[in-house]
């Protein structure tokens, strides 16, 4: 697992890639024994997937994103990466929806033997992280492993896992990683980055190395040193990039602007068009949540103990006996939205949302996390200027 | 409640009433489970298994079909009070089923045009669920049920433990499953958001979308989902018979009202 340290001088360990040269890392990290994960097209959508060679990366496919709507669109160049945030995140790979935590067997004798399940040593390599992505592995790492209850299987995955970031040239209409400080350009925590860049000079991505194995890996691979021309052209991108985000948050203590929203009326408007589908929490990279499920055989002598993704919309997440504690959309649209942008800090000291736009994209109705905190800084602010148009 | 110290294998009755036997199927498919099931439970009223048909009581009591007639009305408390369980299987026992379009109409008319000798038939002028006329102890949903939720349901009852059948929607299927959701990529009309999950999310998998056939999901916000039918391009009248299926009576219970001309 890189640190979040600064990777070692970037500047001088820069070098350009052909596409060619992505074939090649492709192949040398397969070689080296790891399961590449990347983007692929597949049924209309741009998927993260096991990939056999480059050649399964998006080349000329770019998409049109927003609210409630993705649609993947053919480009004129070949860019690789030229997409934002698709269906899946790299949860799924390192926190699986369904994951065996544990069995148990009854011998004849009425003996239990207890087997803890032995997390699969993986070994992952994924190639296309977008920085917040970066951000939201590294929040996950938080969640999953920083705290009094480390999830083993989770760190397992996670430490063997290299991590190749993409940064982004092509932000869609729903990004917002600005707002919250998370892109578009890479920040520490990764073993390779890279920028593509397409001009008429040609196709080719500027690679650095943050960790001694991806320098080791990048030195085996076709490449030159880096030229001016194309790493300015690479900074000029995702600076450009930078300035074009579809979505911002307001410029507010968003923490402390949900802490003082609790009972705003916004609440019952979003609720009105919620369907409580719990679609954004599993989009979500940073929404971790599970529950617990136990399987039994017909005999009763073998029983297992099973881990599955969770959501805060669904009512048994808070079902007691006498009922849900949240039956109300409102509330659990709200629990949703303190959790992601306020409560996050008082349990993991970070904001619970990047800004990668996922749960606006993939919220059937199109409700908007952006949208929502707009319109409860505005609601506050009407509150503040008084009473002017209170009705009684 | 204290087991005799001689180990009894619990009994089991399946029932049906009005409905196609497509559940009751459900379980004769079972067969890989079949064989450890029959060696754990006592496989007592099974018409559609065996014409060996023995008297109750019964532990557990499978119920396929709705209450159609009046002689329906009777037989099920009757099985009511044979049972110690009763469970009851797809969308008929649970909602009634497709045979509760009659609920919204006239049954005469239907009855004279439907049969030759309409005075024959004696029917009931609604079609309903089991649970509108016993108490029932668990209600499987689906049309047909889910293989795995059966055994699921069954296994659960032979451990005396609540059985794991979440009412949350479709959409959770779709996400852990790795399906790109139909309406946001495709602007496909799909029931996920509000329909009770189950199936595994087998419509959406193979692009259709999900049409309801488990009913209603624990929190179906239905105003917000019949403006998304709208969207993706369905009529008005599309959209009701879109939820006038299997499950139109638990549908038409949550509709919004209707702003007719
Ligand atoms: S809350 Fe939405 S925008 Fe923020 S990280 Fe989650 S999916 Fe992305
Ligand atoms: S905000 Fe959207 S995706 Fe999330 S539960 Fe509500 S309707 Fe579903
Ligand atoms: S395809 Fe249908 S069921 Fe699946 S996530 Fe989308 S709306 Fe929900």
């Amino acid at each position: 697992m890189p640190s979040a340290t600064a990777p070692p001088d970037a500047g001088s360990t820069a070098c350009v890639l052909d596409p060619e040269g992505i074939g090649a890392l492709v192949r040398e990290l397969r070689a080296r024994g790891r399961t590449v994960i990347g983007p692929t097209e597949r049924d209309g959508a741009i998927v993260l997937a096991e990939l056999e060679s480059a050649d399964e990366l998006p080349y000329g496919w770019g998409v049109e994103l927003e609210g409630g709507y993705y649609r993947i669109k053919r480009r004129t160049d070949a860019a690789a990466f030229a997409h934002s945030a698709g269906p899946q995140s790299w949860k799924n790979f390192l926190h699986p929806e369904r994951v065996r935590q544990w069995t148990a067997d009854r011998a004849p004798d009425g003996g239990m033997t207890v087997r803890a399940e032995r997390p699969e040593p993986t070994s992952f390599a994924f190639l296309g992280v977008r920085p917040c992505d970066l951000r939201a592995i590294q929040i996950q790492d938080r969640v999953m492993t920083g705290g009094r209850h480390r999830d083993d299987a989770y760190e397992e995955r996670r430490t063997g896992a290299f991590l190749i970031v993409v940064e982004c040239t092509e932000p869609g209409a729903t990004c917002f990683c600005v707002s919250m400080g998370t892109g578009p350009a890479a920040q520490p925590g990764y073993d390779l980055a890279l920028t593509e860049v397409v001009d008429g000079t040609g196709h080719r991505f500027l690679a650095r190395a943050g960790t001694e194995e991806g320098a080791d890996i990048l030195a085996g691979l076709p490449r030159r040193p880096a030229d001016d021309l194309t790493r300015t052209r690479a900074r000029e991108d995702v600076e450009a990039a930078a300035g074009r985000m579809g979505r911002t948050m307001p410029e507010v203590d968003l923490r402390a602007l949900l802490a003082g929203t609790l009972e705003a009326e916004r609440w019952n408007d979003v609720a009105a068009r919620c369907l409580t589908c719990g679609n954004c929490t599993m989009a979500c990279p940073t929404c971790f949540c599970t529950t617990t499920e136990d399987v039994t055989d017909l005999t009763g002598d073998h029983a297992e103990r099973w881990r599955r993704w969770e959501s805060c919309y669904d009512l048994d997440f808070t079902h007691l006996p006498g009922g849900s504690v949240r039956s109300s959309g409102r509330s659990r649209y709200r629990q949703w939205l303190t959790h992601k942008l306020g409560t996050w800090w008082d349990q993991f000291d970070s904001s619970g949302c990047v800004g990668c736009g996922r749960c606006i994209v993939w919220c059937p109705v199109a409700i908007d996390i952006t949208e929502e905190a707009h319109a409860l800084h505005q609601e506050s602010l009407d509150r503040q200027a008084g009473p002017k148009d209170e009705t009684p | 409640m204290a087991e005799p110290p001689v180990r009894r294998r619990p009994r089991l009755g399946v029932f049906k009433f009005a409905s196609c036997d497509g559940c009751q199927l459900t379980l004769l498919d079972c067969e890989d489970e079949l064989l450890p099931l029959a060696a754990e439970i006592e496989i007592a009223h099974f018409v559609e298994a065996s014409s060996d048909v023995q008297p109750g009581p019964y532990d557990l009591s499978l119920v396929e079909g709705s209450v159609s007639t009046p002689e329906h009305l009777e037989r099920i408390r009757r099985i009511r009070a044979e049972s110690r369980r009763l469970v009851t299987i797809g969308a008929c026992a649970t909602a009634g089923g497709v045979q509760a379009l009659r609920n919204f109409a006239d049954v005469a008319e239907f009855r004279a045009t439907v049969y030759a000798k309409p005075d024959y038939i004696e029917t009931l002028a609604t079609s309903t669920p089991i649970s509108a006329h016993v108490p029932v102890d668990f209600e499987l949903r689906g049309c047909p049920i889910d293989r795995g939720q059966l055994i699921e349901v069954i296994t659960a009852f032979l451990a005396d433990r609540r059985p794991d059948i979440p009412d949350h929607s479709v959409c959770f299927a779709c996400k852990r499953r790795g399906t790109t959701c139909l309406p946001v990529a495709h602007g496909i009309p799909c029931l996920g958001p509000v329909t009770h999950a189950g199936c595994g999310a087998l419509c959406p998998a193979y692009g259709r979308g999900c049409y309801g056939c488990f009913g209603p999901s624990g929190s179906a916000n239905m105003p917000a989902m019949i403006p998304l039918l709208r969207s993706d391009g369905m009529s008005d009248e599309d959209v009701l018979r879109f939820l006038h299926t299997f499950n139109v009576a638990k549908f038409a219970a949550i509709e919004p009202e209707r702003e007719d001309p």
